[in-house]
């Protein structure tokens, strides 16, 4: 009898922890599994290989420099990111004639496809004919179209600026939506209690705002690493991660090993995923997240 | 005594005018007002695009030109005969679709069941589903993409269960948050009347669940429109018309050139929809997505 009570919970959550089973945990056994294999070209396991992928792995070339990049594209972006969605929020904040209107132009890049946002961008550098270049050549910083200068996704360090760029732009809407709902948790009576203490509004917003956001830029923060790691349509659409892998992170270049080695690949992704885990910690640990389920 | 009383009507009157917030300066008001309307121009440019693309003719496609000196609505016709995105257009819809579905039968009762009851594992299952909603396709493709092809089904249907599997976390969360917000004296008051528990579920629970729902079904069916990565994973051999649109339209970039008008033509037809769905739940999403952590 006891344990059928115990069993009572299952009809409820049963289809949902079998779709996390098939669609979620299975394939990370099979990551793991296929990591250690040697698995040939037309996808067939030879047999397991030990640690040989990881060991070809790491003997890339192009490996530590991958991850350094990886490193610095999930900081940058997610840095610049917030910063900006900090400001917006603000704006965004405030009351003004349209806001409805303003708050619908700003969602449409978190609704768009990634993808279709960043073939837009692709098409816009285009040396010759790119509406970006021919708007910079019109103001005289693009001297000439279709020369060196204007092939911004040809040079590996002008590519990773531009795709950084569009990877805050698609980010922005999230961000400053997720600190907005924040901002208005805010007590109205705190301002003005700041204010009797003769806070400037900086100030205000420095000692009063800042710590009441914490926990919603902490969070949105930690979305947007897991989102910006992950990233995959940016770099895929505007450069495929070359000249060579000179403009690949880590995503794109565990989906380009596949092409070559699906058991090296498969190494690739299982560090992936490890460093998920880390940043997967490290987020239930700082938002304390236990407390708000047995609320 | 007459005298206080005298007094205090006017004293009551005036005490909360001077309180209230001041009017704020018109000039700064339309500051802030202009600064948004420049925000959201900025947003909407990249999409505005699209449609200048769209109907730029063919043989303009190499002109140096902001605008196009004529606009044809060709790409747009042709867009069903040119490259078979008339067919990806409904396969599309077919995983979109179904995959919210999926959710919504997976995901209801368990948000349910866990609003309603503390019991035992309780905990650990929000975990798993928190640590579904962390861990995108992005970070176990080798796994995925070798699990669904040992299974051996067709790529339409497997995409159906990855992405009802990778956004059920986010119907859960917002359905639990619903749910929780209704009162079980409501059910149980109709069930009182003779309604019974599956009348009081259907007649009292789930009409005032309906925003929640409603939010959860067009998220999902819009990341499931969007998603890019494991749908070009799967279903990059099949033909152009079994290819999700994300896919397909890549299917306008040659190895030489690009067919931008029908790329964007097809974008905007990928695109527009799911702007105007998102517009609906825009002041929801947040909440999903930060799953009750902010507080």
């Amino acid at each position: 009898m006891h344990a059928l009570r115990r069993l009572s919970p299952l009809p409820w959550l049963g289809p949902a922890i079998a779709l996390i089973g098939v669609a979620v945990l299975w394939p990370v056994v099979v990551m793991v599994q296929s990591s250690f294999q040697r698995i040939g070209g037309e996808g067939f396991v030879v047999g397991y290989n030990g640690t040989d992928n990881y060991r070809h792995l790491f003997d890339e070339p192009d490996f530590v420099s991958v991850l350094l990049r990886t490193m610095a594209w999930v900081v940058a972006i997610v840095t610049v990111t917030v910063l900006i969605s900090m400001g917006l929020a603000q704006l965004f904040n405030q009351r003004f004639p349209g806001r409805r209107v303003t708050r619908w132009a700003l969602i449409i890049p978190w609704a768009a496809s990634v993808m279709m946002t960043a073939l837009i961008f692709k098409w816009a550098l285009d040396p010759n004919v790119g509406v970006i270049n021919v708007i910079l050549h019109h103001l005289g910083v693009v001297k000439q179209l279709g020369s060196d200068q204007a092939d911004w996704l040809g040079k590996p360090s002008s590519a990773l600026l531009w795709m950084m760029a569009v990877a805050v732009f698609v980010s922005l809407p999230f961000t400053t939506y997720a600190i907005l709902s924040g901002l208005q948790g805010v007590p109205q009576d705190v301002y003005e209690a700041a204010a009797i203490d003769g806070a400037t509004s900086w100030k205000a917003y420095l000692r009063v705002t800042l710590p009441l956001l914490r926990p919603a830029i902490l969070v949105a923060t930690l979305i947007n690493v897991i989102n910006v790691f992950n990233s995959f349509p940016i770099i895929w659409e505007m450069t495929r991660g070359g000249p060579g892998y000179q403009t690949a992170t880590s995503t794109i270049y565990m989906v380009d090993l596949k092409q070559g080695d699906v058991g090296e690949s498969a190494s690739m992704s299982a560090i992936n995923f490890l460093l998920v885990i880390v940043i997967v910690v490290v987020y239930l640990g700082t938002t304390r997240w236990k407390e708000q389920v047995d609320r | 005594m007459s005298a206080t009383v005298q007094a205090a009507p006017p004293l009551s009157s005036t005490s909360p005018r001077s309180s209230a917030p001041r009017p704020r300066l018109p000039v700064r008001r339309w500051l802030v007002a202009g600064a948004a309307y420049i925000v959201a121009i900025v947003f909407l440019l990249p999409y505005l695009e699209m449609i200048v693309m769209a109907g730029r003719p063919n043989h303009e496609l190499g002109e140096a030109t902001i605008f196009p000196k004529h606009f044809t609505f060709s790409n747009f016709t042709t867009l069903w005969s040119a490259g078979g995105l008339g067919g990806s257009i409904g396969t599309s819809l077919e995983i979109a679709a179904s995959a919210t579905v999926v959710v919504l039968l997976v995901a209801l009762p368990a948000a349910y069941y866990t609003a309603r009851h503390r019991f035992r594992g309780r905990t650990a299952f929000l975990l798993l589903v928190l640590a579904t909603q962390m861990f995108q396709p992005a970070a176990m493709l080798v796994g995925l993409q070798r699990e669904f092809t040992d299974f051996g089904l067709a790529p339409t249907l497997s995409l159906i269960i990855i992405n009802a599997g990778f956004n059920m976390a986010f119907a859960v969360w917002i359905l639990n948050a619903f749910f929780s917000s209704i009162p079980a004296e409501l059910e149980e008051a109709a069930m009182v009347d003779g309604l019974g528990k599956v009348g009081a579920l259907l007649r009292i629970t789930l009409p005032l669940a309906a925003p929640g729902i409603v939010t959860a079904l067009i998220f999902t069916f819009i990341s499931a429109w969007n998603e890019f990565l494991v749908a070009l994973t799967l279903s990059l051999g099949e033909q152009t018309s079994q290819q999700p649109l994300t896919v397909a339209i890549n299917s306008y970039i040659g190895q030489y050139s690009v067919d931008w008008g029908h790329l964007f033509a097809g974008g905007l037809v990928a695109t527009v929809p799911v702007i105007i769905l998102f517009a609906f739940i825009e002041r929801r999403v947040v909440s999903g997505l930060t799953a009750g952590a902010v507080k």
